[in-house]
């Protein structure tokens, strides 16, 4: 029987179910599982980060973590030190952080921002066709790369500039490792910006060069100000990653939990020393071990707020031109 | 009553007559237009009157976009149009190489068929050009020439306590002609018009086809519009093009109740389109 002949077959119901199904539900199947497993693992994650963070304030104090000025974690290791507690105020850590990432943000705004406005309107198509797979390989080049290239490049240069101008400056500074994690950033700002420059619609920059505004006025006038809540998303996205860097920090920046704001000094960040807690082996209880979640736990929180608002803004943003 | 009417037509005819001995505006000379390989227009002759309006209608596609884009070239914003012939607005072709197409512009205005109010305040919208020209110094000539634009575009007492806020806040009908006052306050000679009302619903439609009426005393007028009503209502020349071709123009009245071509006629009448 053909199959014409079955759709019009008299009694027979012509919406009856042809198809088991059974393929679609196994896809489905697969699909949820997989979706599942990146679910549970964050949840994971998270769980066991809060968990480990309250064993930690069960041990040290939560005021003292948040407050306290004085960062040293080395507890009784051996037998000779006993008595020595550890000290565990993570302000100079975050304050290293948060000079580190100023620094870093103070390169990569302005380079970013202007690389991107050149590419997405003054850039012929040639130009842009070679100058952007060129800013995006930058952003593939490993993170530990720029690391060595603070240290043995930037870190001499600073130590050397100072020095001829009657300067010491340790050869570790947070002003290394600032720039090189600016440079890093750069691209992540530029192609961020770039996509939102790009997404303010034709139709206003018609308008505008319709009234006889010059190329240059009209992304200045309408374009710049029209993108500037994606461009404030795109740069916190860029902040929020580089709080969370680590390799830079720790070959260009230094462990010396110092609390300054001399760029010119060495500092430590959040990161570097998650790190150094939890390299070789630990007791898995001890104050110090567990401080690393703590530590973790407030980057974790940090950036997540970063990211939501900076996702925000951007969605807003684009919502805005649809 | 009859006759006062009669009387008031003969004036108006009479100072139609005097406008169109002032000479035309805008000529048109043998514009073609190319996008890569393709040509779009071919050989379009045409004069514009001052002061009046003229309906650009003509099947989708056949070139009225890119006619009205060559007056004011914006055509110049697409990499792959070259436009050829001359185009001469007070006897100077804005082709030639010492043309500033900023200036040229700012003499040209445009009003585009999609809304496209600035993300900026009411005010800031109108204020644009003037601040771009430089045309206006002070605060309070600038308060002026915004009202005064506002007012103009009818949209005065709708607007008049909520200037701060941002024009894209609008409705549709407001959005254009929020357009259009920005387009007037720098005072330009020509206004373009790509299908002004297309985005917008028949009441809206019907506040800014008055306008275009109440503006011809100052402006000169260039309109597209895929409505057949339209152009009889707000124009007083029309000109047919099809496939690229200017195929006919003249008084709106005559090119509707006495198409001279049959294409003309069968598009007029819904047989082609
Ligand atoms: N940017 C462009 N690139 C290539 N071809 C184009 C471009 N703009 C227009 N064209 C072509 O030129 C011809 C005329 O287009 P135009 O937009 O002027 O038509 P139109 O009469 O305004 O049509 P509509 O009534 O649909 O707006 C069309 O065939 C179109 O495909
Ligand atoms: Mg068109």
């Amino acid at each position: 029987m053909s199959d014409i002949s079955s759709k019009f077959a008299v009694g027979v119901n012509p919406f009856a179910k042809k198809r088991s199904g059974i393929a679609d539900k196994l896809i489905m199947v697969v699909l949820i599982s997989c979706a599942s497993v990146a679910i549970l693992a964050t949840i994971g994650i998270v769980m066991s980060l809060i968990f480990e963070t309250i064993r930690f304030f069960e041990q040290v104090p939560i005021t003292d973590f948040l407050f306290g000025t004085h960062w040293s974690p080395q507890t009784a290791i051996t037998a000779e030190v006993v008595g020595s507690s550890g000290a565990f105020g993570a302000v100079p850590l975050i304050t290293g952080t948060l000079l580190i990432s100023f620094i870093a943000m103070l390169i990569a705004t302005p380079l970013g921002l202007a690389s991107a406005v050149y590419l997405a309107e003054f850039a012929s198509s040639r130009t842009r066709s070679i100058a952007k797979p060129l800013l995006e390989m930058l952003a593939g080049i490993p993170s530990v790369v720029y690391g060595f290239f603070a240290a043995l490049t930037i870190a001499p240069f600073i130590r050397n500039t100072g020095a001829t101008a009657g300067f010491e400056i340790s050869s570790e500074s947070a002003l290394a490792a600032g720039i090189a994690m600016g440079i890093m950033v750069v691209p992540l700002v530029s192609s961020l910006s770039d996509d939102v420059i790009n997404s303010v619609p034709q139709s206003l920059r018609d308008a505008s060069l319709g009234m006889g505004a010059t190329h240059a006025e009209t992304v200045r006038k309408v374009v710049l100000p029209a993108a500037v809540p994606g461009i404030a998303g795109s740069l916190l996205l860029a902040t929020s990653s580089a709080i969370g860097e680590t390799m830079i920090v720790v070959m260009a920046a230094g462990l010396a939990a110092n609390l300054t704001l001399n760029p010119f000094e060495a500092v430590t960040t959040v990161t570097v020393q998650i790190v150094t807690l939890l390299t070789g082996d630990q007791e898995f209880d001890s104050a110090k071990t567990l401080s690393a979640f703590a530590l973790g736990l407030f980057l974790f929180v940090i950036t997540l707020i970063l990211n939501v608002i900076a996702l925000k803004i951007v969605n807003h943003f684009r919502e805005q031109y649809d | 009553m009859l006759n006062n009417s009669v009387e008031s037509e003969q004036k108006m005819s009479e100072f139609e007559k005097t406008l169109d001995e002032n000479g035309p505006i805008i000529q048109a000379k043998g514009v073609e237009v190319y996008y890569g390989e393709k040509q779009a227009l071919f050989g379009i002759d045409i004069d514009f009157q001052k002061h009046q309006v003229t309906s650009l209608i003509g099947p989708s596609g056949c070139g009225k976009s890119t006619f009205l884009r060559c007056i004011n070239r914006m055509n110049d914003l697409v990499d792959i149009a070259r436009v050829e012939g001359q185009v001469i607005i007070e006897n100077q072709d804005i082709y030639s190489k010492d043309v500033d197409v900023v200036a040229l512009r700012a003499h040209v205005g445009m009003v585009f068929q999609k809304p496209n109010p600035f993300p900026k305040s009411i005010y800031d919208n109108v204020a644009y050009g003037p601040r771009i020209h430089k045309t206006v110094t002070s605060k309070d000539e600038m308060d002026y020439v915004v009202e005064h634009s506002l007012k103009r575009a009818g949209l005065w007492d709708e607007v008049k306590d909520r200037l701060q806020e941002q024009g894209t806040g609008l409705s549709g009908g407001q959005q254009q002609r929020l357009c259009i006052a920005r387009a007037i306050a720098i005072e330009p000679k020509v206004i373009l018009m790509d299908e002004p009302c297309s985005a917008l619903d028949p009441i809206a439609t019907a506040v800014v086809e008055e306008l275009i009426d109440e503006l011809r005393e100052r402006f000169t007028i260039i309109i597209v519009t895929h409505s057949m009503q339209q152009a009889a209502r707000v124009s007083q020349k029309t000109a047919f093009f099809h496939l690229g071709n200017l195929v006919e123009h003249g008084d709106t009245d005559q090119i509707f109740t006495n198409p001279q071509d049959d294409r003309t006629e069968n598009y007029i009448t819904g047989r082609i389109g």
